[in-house]
């Protein structure tokens, strides 16, 4: 079950898996918010060279762009406009603290034995195309076009819905 | 190596219910959401490459992901400040006017 060969892709799996999980843990651990948020970006970046040896080039560059940068920005824009020093003031109750950690390691518990048990079956062969870039815009503007046209207006109407919702009131 | 990656995002999509779970702080529950909805697009990426059909669709369904998400944090901040203004504090234990 784990004998493991120590490929190239293995140990880039290794490295960015630590690099994600101390982001993650330090996300939960740390006082200040915007040290959670830069943590964050540590695990946004990890994803990205995820991406990378999942052969996703396109989609890791996506996530650098969108998460780690505009997502991050805007909760720390967010965090300005808040509260300067914020931090986690009292910590939540202990019973609290405890149900959700049971709560999280039952999920946990149960999404590990339903992975290690189910055997997967072996992919078929399949050749990546030379050119990621290419290959998901021309299924993006063939097979998925109103999918994509849908996405464009929803994501009008949310930024729209933004700079309503954040604007001061009129007076 | 499928089952690796599987793993890999079932650990940050606990993380994530977690924190959103725990914290206090609105900002931090709304990371916690994106480290929650980042796991869902490493599962989807990983069965576009190693699912019994691999293809390019994965792909474009954590392209859709990631808009909504993306989405999903402008609108959450925005609610987030007119809130602020409103209450004064990001607390979420201190939003729960519709409970009295």
């Amino acid at each position: 079950m784990f004998n493991i060969a120590f490929t190239g892709e293995f140990t880039a799996f290794f490295v960015f898996s630590a690099i994600m999980i101390c982001g993650a843990v330090l996300m939960i651990s740390l006082d200040k918010v915007v040290h959670m948020v830069i943590s964050m970006a540590a695990v946004f970046l990890g994803l990205a060279g995820m991406f990378v040896l999942l052969e996703a080039e396109f989609v890791a560059f996506v996530q650098v762009l969108i998460y780690a940068g505009a997502v991050s920005i805007l909760m720390i824009f967010g965090i300005m406009m808040t509260k300067h020093h914020a931090g986690e003031t009292e910590p939540a109750k202990p019973i609290h603290q405890s149900l959700a950690a049971i709560a999280a390691l039952s999920l946990f518990g149960v999404l590990f034995y339903a992975i290690r048990t189910t055997t997967f079956p072996e992919p078929a062969v399949f050749q990546q195309s030379e050119d990621n870039t290419m290959a998901i815009g021309e299924l993006l503007y063939t097979g998925y076009v109103i999918p994509f046209e849908l996405l464009s207006v929803l994501l009008t109407v949310a930024f729209i819905g933004a700079i309503v919702l954040a604007k001061k009131e009129a007076d | 190596m499928l089952p690796s990656y599987l793993t890999m995002a079932a650990i940050l999509f606990c993380i994530g219910l977690y924190g959103a779970l725990v914290k206090r702080n609105a900002v931090v529950v709304l990371l916690s959401l994106e480290l929650m909805l980042n796991a869902v697009n490493l599962n989807l990426i990983a069965f576009s490459k190693y699912g019994v059909v691999p293809s390019l669709t994965g792909q474009i369904f954590s392209l859709f992901t990631i808009t909504v998400a993306a989405a999903e944090a402008a609108i959450g901040v925005a609610i987030l400040i007119a809130l602020f203004r409103m209450r004064g504090t990001v607390n979420v234990d201190e939003f729960d006017k519709m409970r009295r």
